[in-house]
């Protein structure tokens, strides 16, 4: 008999979205207490899942098809922080929009459940389960506000790339297979050898689909279109949920079945590292729209995570963890911070409505630079140290390049950071917005703000967290 | 474990800073915000002093050290002082009240903003002369950017957003590069304490890439030629009390920085690239006190006068002789009294006239003699007159540039007439001949507390002037020690 207790968080958050779904069906007028049910659920996960953290350090189950171990467990965590603060601050924006329906946090808590699986998968078909379950999800989410045309036309153009990538990965699986015999990663891992050229086409085929799933560059086409189109909680759930889950899969491919083939990929990796620093800086100069400029500036941040990963060290796949962990921190915050541009029951989300900003919400303003700072890598604030840590580990390696080409292109993306800045201190300032913001609004943007603001009195906390994933 | 005294001068800005924060802004509050300000930077100032006075000037070795974990295993959060660096620390309490006072009428939005951000930059730059980890001090070097940045772009003049972005793009994409040296030094050696990193050295293959990763970001912030052009810019728009910071604290960050990395840290590469450093300070020297003669706006020819003055230091510093380092130090501290003296005199006629250009003014000599007397003062600090300090520091420069290389020297020397040139030019056109302009009949002198803050910058100017011993004594033996090592550590490899 499998000890199901240790896959408890998952089976626990999918009986409640049955469960949720039939009192949606049966009760008249839930959506409130769907909202709150759901929430309960994700922090009873939460709890469950932060008490394996600390008495499990690896285990598997199912013919060694899931595995729980210390990474597995941080990402899950961070996931469900992430769906939690999506849902709490997602109410006001979805009543504004009339599209507080049970169906929403269902979904968020489906993907989420997907994402889990996913985590935790060591092997391509539960891999690829969660996958699947994950996109759906995603798919409907952003078309959720189906009245409006760029909503629609962002959950189709998701839908039909997504797919694409979905396919191409799936592809990449098959030949992986074909050669090793096993779905399992362990196995696929013992049985594969650089000899076959084939081979590498199956990686090539693996690391698209993933990078597809994360946003690099070239893979990136869809982020900014996707990210404006959908609603605008739903832009935060994707900026940073689906990221925690897909970099996790990334470094589970790598560094589990794909370990003796370092040279095949890591090449890639780099590059892709390389492009999407280096694009997601100069792409988001021109942009107008905040939605927008966060894909590009989302896409750069992909870009310093997988440098961190291309350095097939433990070093490197833990500050790429401290990377995407502050980096979902620092997104939380930029949203808060963007759901309160709210005036009369309608939302802006140019950059030109934060003009002297300054002025009329100072507070707003302030935290606002903290976080633009902060996403700029301006030390003592947060963001520096996610780069400071990934850089480490790239020089560590000897990796001169990447680590001279990466910080070359934080000093581009200052400029657009700084842009916003001069937008909200230097410019005229137009109407107040609307200042009756929801409670857990205000907390999150609170907590977040004072986490990358206070983060370099004590550093040391999350590196001894991180520490203890060792994949290698 | 002593009081820690140097990690308090550094927190006690800020909790100014968090004090005025929760200060509602009110008008007519406008005093009571100022005065804590003050009060905070003064009370800074005195526990420098009581610093300087507690400093043992006998032994070189650094004192009032604090070493805390910071990052377990990795970084350490530690501060000392050192001969060279509590001069630049007392500097930096004294130069930040007389700021504080000078923001009279300038800033008229906004007031208590502008206080929170200079005391926090006053924590910054404090935190940098301090630092005896690279990492620490390049969190505070960088962190200076972010105040910095809105002191030019909120309260700067017309074409303040274009300077406040030529400002940080600049700093920052030099900074990026030292950062890849600092982690590089802590990859090769496993340290990045300065103390501990002076004691094992740094292998000689990689002290040249390491040393140019230090030089681009010292070089933008000192600034030299070819990368001084941001700094016309940044002064002419930053605000008065901004111009002063900058000049009299910001650029002297990066000639620490020489002295203490780049010198301290690669020896043999200093000695290697000091033929650069040569080219460009004399460059600096001559092409900036050039392009100073032709300006038409003040503060860009004092902005200009600072490149040509801070080429002076980085000749002085790669010298590598007693003289010439001593000499630096000294036209640094005198350079940051007689810049912020100047952009203060500066500030108080635009305040009066709001016009820069030198073609508004004329013959201010006969209606505001005060002021006239004291802006004299200042220019001939500036171009070096014996008897002010900025002597002191461009004569021991150059008797150290003589002894190491007689033709730079003399270009160097050149220099200086030029500087008087540009100076004396520029106190003719705006103090003497006829006052033609009719609005200057009506300006008015000195008011008590720009008095204050000008005769508070002139006294130390002449005083050192005089009788520069205490600034000597000092900073010797932590000079003398700094050469040993470096003679010790070339003569090893």
């Amino acid at each position: 008999m499998e000890n199901l207790n240790l896959i408890l968080p998952e089976i626990f958050i999918s009986l409640s979205i049955m469960f949720l779904l039939i009192l949606g069906v049966f009760k008249n007028d839930s959506s409130k207490i769907t909202f709150n049910l759901s929430l309960f659920a994700i922090l009873i996960t939460t709890i469950i899942t932060f008490n394996e953290t600390y008495s499990v350090t690896r285990e598997t189950l199912f013919n060694e098809s899931v595995v729980i171990d210390g990474m597995s467990s941080l990402m899950k965590i961070l996931t469900l922080i992430g769906g939690f603060l999506v849902l709490v601050i997602s109410s006001t924006y979805l009543k504004t929009f009339k599209i507080y329906n049970i169906e929403y946090p269902v979904l968020i808590l489906s993907s989420i459940l997907g994402m889990m699986v996913m985590i935790s998968s060591n092997d391509l078909i539960v891999f690829y389960m969660g996958l699947e379950l994950q996109s759906l999800a995603l798919y409907v989410l952003a078309t959720y506000n189906r009245d409006q045309l760029k909503s629609s036309e962002a959950g189709l153009k998701y839908f039909v790339l997504s797919a694409l990538s979905s396919g191409l990965l799936l592809y990449g699986c098959s030949l992986v297979y074909g050669f090793s015999g096993s779905t399992n990663f362990d196995i696929i891992s013992n049985q594969l050898n650089s000899e076959e050229y084939v081979l590498t086409f199956g990686i090539v085929f693996i690391l698209v689909g993933l990078a597809f799933k994360i946003s690099a560059v070239p893979f990136h086409m869809w982020a900014p279109d996707v990210y404006e189109g959908s609603p605008t909680t739903v832009t935060l759930f994707f900026t940073i949920v689906p990221k925690v889950a897909a970099l996790t899969v990334f470094i589970r491919f790598l560094y589990v079945p794909f370990l003796n083939l370092i040279d095949q990929w890591q090449m890639i990796i780099v590059f892709l590292s390389i492009a999407s620093m280096v694009f997601g800086a100069v792409a988001a100069i021109g942009q107008t729209n905040i939605k927008r400029l966060i894909a590009y500036s989302s896409i750069g941040h992909i870009g310093y995570t997988l440098a961190g990963l291309a350095t097939a060290s433990n070093e490197g796949i833990q500050s790429s963890i401290i990377y995407i962990s502050i980096y979902v921190i620092m997104n939380l915050a930029l949203f808060s911070c963007l759901l309160m541009l709210r005036r009369k029951d309608q939302y802006y989300e140019d950059i030109d409505d934060l003009s002297g900003l300054s002025k009329n919400h100072p507070l707003l303003s302030l935290c606002l630079l903290l976080i633009l700072f902060s996403l700029a890598g301006i030390p003592p604030l947060a963001g520096f140290f996610a780069k400071f840590y990934v850089f480490k580990a790239v020089l560590e390696q000897s990796m001169y390049f990447l680590a001279i080409v990466g910080l070359l292109s934080t000093v581009v993306a200052a400029f657009y950071y700084l842009r916003i800045i001069k937008i909200m201190y230097f410019d005229k300032e137009k109407d107040k917005y609307d200042t009756d913001h929801s409670l857990w609004l205000k907390f999150s943007l609170t907590v977040s703000t004072i986490l990358i603001l206070l983060y370099f009195i004590f550093p040391s906390q999350l590196i001894e967290v991180v520490s203890r994933i060792n994949i290698i | 474990m002593n009081f820690p005294i140097l990690s308090s001068l550094i927190l006690l800005p800020t909790i100014g800073a968090l004090f005025l924060f929760f200060i509602k802004e009110k008008e007519g509050n406008n005093t009571t915000i100022k005065y804590v300000a003050l009060f905070t930077t003064i009370v800074n100032f005195l526990i420098s002093i009581y610093l300087w006075i507690a400093f043992d000037q006998s032994t070189s070795s650094f004192q009032f050290i604090e070493d805390r974990t910071w990052i377990k295993g990795f970084i350490n959060y530690k501060v000392g002082v050192d001969g060279i660096s509590i001069l630049f620390i007392i500097l930096t309490t004294f130069i930040t009240p007389l700021c504080i006072i000078s923001v009279n009428n300038s800033i008229k939005n906004r007031l208590r903003d502008f206080l929170i951000a200079i005391l926090i930059m006053e924590s910054f730059m404090i935190g940098v002369f301090s630092a005896l980890d690279l990492v620490v001090f390049y969190l505070f070097f960088e962190a200076g950017l972010i105040p910095m940045f809105l002191i030019i772009g909120i309260w700067g003049g017309a074409r303040r957003v274009y300077s406040a972005f030529k400002f940080f793009l600049y700093t920052l994409l030099g900074s990026v590069l030292m950062l890849v040296a600092i982690i590089s030094i802590y990859l090769i050696t496993g340290t990045t304490d300065v103390v501990q990193l002076y004691e094992i050295g740094i292998d000689v293959k990689y002290q040249n890439l390491l040393w140019l990763a230090f030089f681009s970001s010292f070089a933008v912030k000192t600034p030299m030629w070819p990368v001084h052009t941001w700094l016309p810019d940044a002064h002419v728009e930053a605000p008065t009390a901004g111009s002063v910071l900058l000049a009299a604290i910001l650029l002297k960050m990066a000639g620490y920085g020489f002295i203490r990395f780049s010198l301290g840290l690669f020896p043999v590469a200093s000695e290697v690239f000091t033929p650069l450093i040569y080219t460009l300070s004399v460059i600096a020297i001559i092409f900036t006190s050039l392009i100073a003669l032709m300006q038409e706006d003040m503060k860009k020819l004092i902005a200009y006068s600072s490149v040509a003055h801070m080429g002076f230091v980085t000749l002085g510093i790669f010298t590598l002789q007693q003289q010439g380092i001593e000499g630096s130090i000294i036209q640094m501290i005198s350079h940051g009294l007689v810049s912020a003296a100047l952009f203060l005199t500066v500030g108080v006629v635009y305040d009066r006239m709001h016009s820069r250009l030198i073609s508004t003014y004329g013959g201010l000599v006969s209606v505001i003699p005060k002021y006239s007397i004291l802006f004299m003062l200042f220019a001939l600090a500036s171009l070096g007159l014996p008897g002010t300090s900025g002597f002191i520091g461009e004569f021991l420069i150059l008797m150290g540039a003589f002894k190491d290389n007689f033709l730079v020297a003399v270009i160097a020397s050149i220099g200086v007439i030029l500087g008087a040139a540009y100076m004396l030019w520029l106190y003719k056109r705006v103090v003497f001949g006829k006052l033609l302009n009719e609005d200057l009949k009506k300006i008015l002198d000195l008011n008590r507390s720009e008095y204050f803050i000008l005769s508070c910058l002139a006294a130390p100017i002449l005083f050192f002037g005089f009788y520069p011993d205490p600034l000597i004594n000092t900073i010797e033996v932590s000079v003398t020690d700094l050469i040993n090592m470096h003679n010790t550590n070339i003569a090893s490899k």
